[in-house]
């Protein structure tokens, strides 16, 4: 798996060593073990932990139970091998990549919550599409924290791609603008980037809505992608999280930012079960550089190293 | 939530008390919802493992078993034993003589340092003291921007080095400006990091060890999961933590993390950040936090989201135009939309207590009949919402096609706020205990069809040719 790799090199760099202070081996757990009920409980536990909350976690338990007894596993060791199958099926490769426009810019309108990471992870895709030749351009549609605008704007200085700002707060009429400029400029890719909001406050989320609707006014079939941003440290609350931005603007997908840490992430595992949203990127350091596409294998991987 | 952990702990015990006797495993089970609420609250696991246990053995030698009601005795003192944990609370800052008093701010990216540090320099001034802030986060892009506006907005002076890349540096030479500029507490920003990286840990034990905080407080996301207790110890070992501060408490997370941060360092909870705007830094309270990780409900949470939300001299301007029979359209809506910036009906029930876990209810709760109603106050003219009488047939089927509405349901709103306005106007001229005998007799059914929300589908009584020429005159036709 190519995927994770820069990370991996990165991790085996330094952060490793710390890293497995805070990380159980799960894997010496499984080895050599019977699957019989002290092992699915340490199992539960460990799920647990991984913030996949305690009703995914008793659900895989359950499933593994039944795998078990209709004899399609039979030992420890094949716990992770079944683990990695059931969130391939979760998961088809074809709903993790990005849906291209046909002819014209490709719109992605990326949201979350304050702190989530959101612009971070405007910059790292807008890396990522302009390495591959793409011209991209930002609208920075976050006009409410202070400075978000010029940290968007260092972010476009640094890898080279075009920014659209206003001069006024209202992240609508930019994004109006940044649509005209998109058209106009023959761009491959418009990334829009809002300001943090929490999905308990409504009349954010109606600013949110109202930033979707002049996007799919303006761009046929607009926005092609909507990415939640989710930091991976995020508990059971990111449940909610999901469930309200995907009423408000259609979430199509999961960016899962900050997974450098010691967090899991296996909260996107009960998002999924709840809302059935895919992972499609996840983030994995502060440089523009530190993004991968999705990949479950290794993800299941991480769960248990 | 919490009447639901009430049922389920009642069920447990009833099954028994038909034999008469209740027994160790019978409080275990009950502690088996008590874990799956923890958890769900996201508090880390073996915190959870822990905390079940004590009360086990608490609520063994207690009465709990002769009680009449021992779900409710249990519920008690698990919530009891929640409060004790996450307690005491100590939000008072130990300033220093002679001054300045420095305080150092650490957490995760994302964590909410930045804006906690506006927070506490506004908190500060009005304690009467004079604080600066210093932007020593030179990693994120334009972090230092940020905290020199939230310095111009909260009234602070903030200290930077333009160009340094050594946040030691800055934090050494901005102890000394301070001194000089006779600011008594120094707040100090830092980057966020991740615990496990160990030039920034060590970047952050520099900073520490070169200007020696007299408090040095973790900035902690209240949504944090499991992952709380790992990032929470290593930053309390290297650092040596005096306090913590739970941000985005106006989520509508649990905030277990809390629970396990408390836990796993024993550092006091300080305060809470609980909204967007810079005075929303609030003194920890650990009652309220008790019952919000059950999920019973934050009765007093709601109650100062409404006040904040609102503005006392508009509820007096109000009350005066009530009073006076004045209160129009224009008014109701501005009310609607006061209310809404609550946030969603759905998420304030949840803050009533009982209500956490009767979701199916909540769900039927849409704001749909509130945006049915803007539209049509919207597609009013003003003289229309100032003085809806003059609605005749053929407005009412102009704002009905400018709602997207039928003509009955411009009259049933028209109807139901002509009954409110009268209302208000009377209850406003009452004194309090009048008050509650009309509004009891309201509810006892004296005026049927009332009620805001309420459809009305009869027609609404025209006023004759006359009348309505007699209403027009003088006022003209504003369009």
């Amino acid at each position: 798996m190519a995927i994770f790799r820069s990370a991996m090199k990165k991790l085996a760099g330094g952060l490793s060593r710390t890293r497995e202070k805070f990380v159980g081996g799960l894997r010496s757990l499984l080895s050599g073990r019977a699957i019989d009920a002290a092992l699915l409980e340490e199992l539960e536990a460990m799920l647990i932990q991984a913030d996949l909350g305690v009703k995914s976690a008793a659900q895989i338990c359950e499933d593994l139970q039944t795998a078990h007894s209709e004899k399609r596993i039979e030992k420890g060791e094949d716990v992770i091998e079944f683990l990695k199958a059931e969130l391939k099926k979760y998961w088809p490769e074809s709903d993790r990549t990005i849906k291209f426009a046909e002819s014209g810019p490709t719109v992605i309108l990326v949201a979350g919550i304050n702190g989530a990471g959101k612009t971070t992870s405007v910059a790292k895709l807008a890396y990522q599409f302009h390495k591959e030749g793409k011209k991209v351009v930002l609208a920075a549609g976050d006009t409410f924290r202070a400075a978000a605008v010029e940290q968007l704007t260092i972010w476009a200085d640094r890898i080279g791609c075009d920014i659209v700002k206003g001069s006024g707060n209202d992240p609508a009429a930019i994004v109006f603008d940044a649509c005209d400029a998109a058209v106009a400029r023959k761009a491959d890719i418009l990334l829009v980037d809002t300001a943090g909001r929490l999905h308990t406050q409504d009349h954010l989320m109606r600013e949110l809505k109202k930033i979707y609707d002049v996007v799919a006014r303006k761009i046929p079939n607009a926005p092609h992608e909507v990415l939640l941003v989710l930091d991976a440290t995020t508990g059971q609350n990111a449940i909610n999280q999901a469930i309200v931005f995907q009423e408000a603007v259609k979430v199509s997908g999961i960016f899962l930012a900050k997974l450098d840490g010691t967090a899991k992430g296996g909260i996107v595992i009960a998002i999924r079960n709840e809302v059935n949203l895919p992972v499609k990127f996840v983030g994995l350091g502060e440089s523009f550089e530190d993004v991968e596409h999705f990949d479950p294998d290794t993800f299941v991987e991480a769960l248990f190293e | 939530m919490f009447e639901t952990l009430t049922n389920k702990f009642n069920d447990v015990f009833r099954k028994m008390s038909g034999r008469g006797r209740i027994s160790e495993d019978n409080v275990r089970d009950a502690m088996g919802e008590v874990r799956t609420a923890l958890l769900e609250a996201d508090v880390h696991f073996h915190v959870v493992k822990q905390f079940c246990d004590d009360v086990t053995q608490k609520a063994l030698g207690m009465e709990v078993i002769q009680s009449l009601h021992p779900g409710e005795v249990m519920i008690k003192v698990v919530q009891d034993e929640l409060t004790a944990l996450m307690g005491p609370v100590d939000t008072r800052i130990y300033f220093v003589t002679p001054p300045p008093t420095i305080i150092m701010m650490a957490g995760l990216q994302g964590s909410g340092k930045t804006t906690t540090c506006g927070k506490l320099a506004k908190y500060l001034i009005s304690k009467g003291k004079k604080p600066m802030m210093v932007a020593c986060d030179l990693q994120r892009p334009a972090a230092v921007d940020q905290l020199s506006i939230l310095g111009e907005q909260v009234d602070t002076p903030v200290f930077k080095i333009e160009g340094e890349k050594n946040p030691v540096k800055v934090a050494r030479k901005a102890v000394n400006h301070a001194k000089s500029t006779g600011c008594d507490v120094v707040i100090i920003d830092t980057a966020g990091r991740l615990h496990i990286d160990e030039d920034m840990m060590k970047q952050a034990e520099d900073i520490a060890s070169s200007v020696n905080p007299h408090q040095i407080y973790l900035v902690c996301d209240a949504m944090t999961g499991q992952d709380a207790v790992n990032s929470a110890k290593e930053f309390n070992s290297r650092l040596e933590l005096d306090g913590v501060i739970l941000t985005k408490f106006d989520s509508d997370a649990r905030g277990g993390a809390a629970l396990s941060v408390k836990a796993v360092t024993g550092k006091p909870i300080k305060f809470m950040g609980v909204g967007e705007h810079l005075d929303a830094l609030e003194e920890f309270h650990p009652d309220r936090m008790a019952g919000r990780i059950l999920g019973m409900g934050d009765i007093v949470s709601l109650v100062e989201k409404a006040q904040e939300t609102f503005d006392e001299d508009e509820q007096e301007k109000l009350q005066e135009k009530m009073a006076k029979g004045k209160f129009t359209l224009t008014d109701f809506m501005g009310q609607m939309k006061q209310m809404q910036k609550m946030g969603p009906l759905k998420s304030i029930m949840k803050m009533m207590p009982g209500m956490g876990a009767n979701t199916e209810a909540l769900d039927m709760l849409k704001g749909n009949e509130l945006q049915g109603m803007e539209a049509i106050i919207n597609s009013m003219t003003l003289a229309e919402r100032e003085d809806p009488s003059v609605i005749e047939a053929s407005r009412r089927r102009r704002i009905a096609k400018g709602s997207g509405k039928q003509p009955q349901d411009v009259s049933g709103l028209v109807k139901s706020f002509t009954q409110a306005a009268n209302m208000m106007k009377q209850m406003a001229g009452m004194g309090m205990g009048e008050r509650m005998k009309f509004a009891k007799q309201m509810a006892s059914g004296d005026m049927a069809g009332g009620g805001m929300m309420g459809k009305v589908k009869q027609r609404s009584k025209r006023l004759t040719k006359k009348q309505r020429d007699k209403k027009r005159k003088g006022k003209g036709r504003r369009r």
